[in-house]
């Protein structure tokens, strides 16, 4: 690891200011920047802790709820609240990680965890990611953890969350204060960046944005799944996941939200799935349409090529279950 | 920087390298060596300590931002009233639950903050609805206890050893 050096921020002020240096980080549980400090692919020279500031709150705002950056992935899934009226997002948490992150990664961490792609890691290899220009190492390498949607050609690292899947489908925001102490909300769908060109910048965050929070409406369905498939049982990444929230009513889908994980460089949602779904009467021919429109656009590379079959399954199985 | 930390309910004050891991000032600065390092990234949970009854994994935060918090680490386990084992200590060496014993301390630590979480009414990615009222199954012992990989595979002895500290010997 690189020498840093370390403060601990009291108010979201103190920790603006002290981030706005140049090479200077925010830090929260951890868990993901030490783990990439200690291999040299991140190396701030000033990290700001922001763990002690009160920002650990999970708040009801008349039917909404406003959950603080730093609570911990453990103690929203255990949120009672959460469990009855959010539970897609309780069941995306306990689908993450272990029992021990869990009790340290934040909501604001989790959303900003990078990629798991090997060659991200591995500084030994170009990385587009890493440093812009230098190419990427995945494309006609090995790629079984890759995104087959919303790639180019620089960068086609899957975005590994599965917490922003559930809160995609859920309509979440994200509270932002900016170092001139002004707050902005920014969909969670608009938080992202796709590569593109520039696949180092991967949100909307610039220097010193600090996010204050995530905002969930009430929820717009009560038939919630989350269901993720991975390699081993528990403690694994996902390679396909789907989170659902719909509400059916006369034996039609009034409402339809699908977030996707271990498919897009960013949480996925694709809009005209929801709008197909919407209104129409739940058949397995409807549900392989919503796959077939989800999937048109995917580019496989390889060792991904079985992800469009898995995820046509995967979703269909949580519709199926989800208007059971 | 100077850190204090409070081990096993004894203060000690320090003055640590940023970088310095919890593990490693455990570890290194302080010559408790009972937490394992395995993998060093979150990975093996052979770290696994306590702070404030919660179980983290110590190779993946900094000593410096554990400034005065109540850390607990297998060495602490054993310092029951009457100075012995714990039940669940007592329970591993009954039911065989290590052959190296590198995972140990890390298991032990993780079990005792996994039985608090189920006590308190935390669901997990086995529970079949998220109600509050769990029992420790097979099923949920094997996904709560996931973060702890034992390479030396003694899963039969330590589930074993897990469920009869808990009192849930004999059920599915
Ligand atoms: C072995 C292992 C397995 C894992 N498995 C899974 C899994 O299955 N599913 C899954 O979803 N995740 C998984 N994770 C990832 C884990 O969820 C993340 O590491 C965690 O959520 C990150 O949160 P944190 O608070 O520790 O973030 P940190 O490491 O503290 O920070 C991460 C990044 O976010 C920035 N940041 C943090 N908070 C803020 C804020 N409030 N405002 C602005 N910037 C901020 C930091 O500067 C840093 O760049 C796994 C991790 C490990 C090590
Ligand atoms: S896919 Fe992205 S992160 Fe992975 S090597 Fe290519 S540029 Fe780097
Ligand atoms: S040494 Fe910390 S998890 Fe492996
Ligand atoms: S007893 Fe050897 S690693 Fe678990």
């Amino acid at each position: 690891m690189r020498p840093f050096d370390y403060v601990r921020a009291t108010d979201a002020a103190g920790a603006s200011n002290a981030a706005q240096a140049a090479n200077a980080a925010f830090i929260a549980g951890g868990t993901n920047l030490l783990d990439l400090m200690k291999l040299e692919v991140m190396a701030p020279e000033k990290l700001v802790d922001i763990s002690r500031m009160g920002l650990d709150q999970v708040e009801e705002q008349g039917r909404d709820l406003r959950i603080g950056a730093t609570v911990t992935n453990s103690d929203l899934a255990a949120d009672l609240r959460v469990r009855a009226r959010w539970p897609v997002l309780s069941r995306a948490l306990l689908a993450g990680a272990s029992g021990q992150l869990r009790n340290k990664a934040t909501t604001g961490g989790n959303l900003l965890q990078r990629t798991r792609c090997p060659y991200f890691y591995d500084t030994d290899t170009p990385c587009n990611k890493r440093q812009p220009g230098e190419g990427c190492s995945a494309l006609g390498g090995e790629t079984r953890n890759h995104a087959i949607l919303g790639t180019s050609a620089e960068c086609i690292a899957l975005h590994p969350s599965d917490m922003a899947v559930a809160l995609r489908a859920l309509d979440a925001r994200v509270e932002v204060r900016v170092p001139d102490g002004a707050v902005t909300e920014h969909e969670l769908g608009d938080f992202h960046r796709q590569p593109g060109d520039r696949p180092d910048r991967e949100t909307v965050l610039n220097q010193g944005d600090l996010i204050t929070s995530v905002l969930l409406p009430a929820p717009a369905g009560d038939r919630q799944v989350y269901r993720k498939v991975r390699d081993r049982a528990s403690y694994a990444f996902a390679l396909v996941s789907v989170a659902a929230v719909l509400r059916v009513e006369e034996g039609r889908i009034a409402h339809a939200a699908i977030g996707f994980g271990g498919l897009g460089t960013v949480p996925w949602r694709d809009p005209s799935v929801d709008e197909l779904l919407t209104g129409e009467r739940p058949t397995t021919a409807l549900f392989d349409k919503a796959a077939d429109l989800l999937l048109q656009g995917a580019e496989t590379h390889g060792g991904d090529d079985f992800k469009p079959p898995l995820a046509r399954r995967v979703l269909r199985a949580v519709l199926e279950e989800a208007t059971a | 920087m100077q850190t204090t930390l409070s081990i096993n309910g004894t203060e000690h004050r320090l003055d640590l390298d940023t970088r310095v891991t919890l593990l490693d000032a455990l570890r290194d600065h302080l010559g408790l060596c009972g937490s394992k390092k395995g993998c060093d990234h979150g990975q093996c949970g052979a770290c696994t300590v306590l702070v404030g009854g919660r179980r983290i994994n110590a190779c993946l935060t900094l000593a410096v931002m554990h400034d005065g918090d109540e850390i607990t680490t297998v060495e602490g386990l054993a310092e029951g009233a009457d100075g012995g084992l714990s039940p669940l200590q007592r329970a591993f060496i009954t039911h065989d639950g290590f052959q190296c014993g590198y995972c140990t301390p890390g298991q032990l630590c993780s079990a005792t903050g996994m039985l608090g979480e189920l006590a308190e009414g935390w669901p997990s990615h086995a529970s079949a609805d998220l109600d509050g009222n769990y029992e420790l199954s097979q099923e949920e012992l094997s996904e709560r206890m996931s973060g702890n990989i034992c390479r030396c595979s003694c899963y039969p002895g330590i589930n074993a050893a897990i469920r009869d500290a808990a009192g849930a010997e004999g059920r599915k």
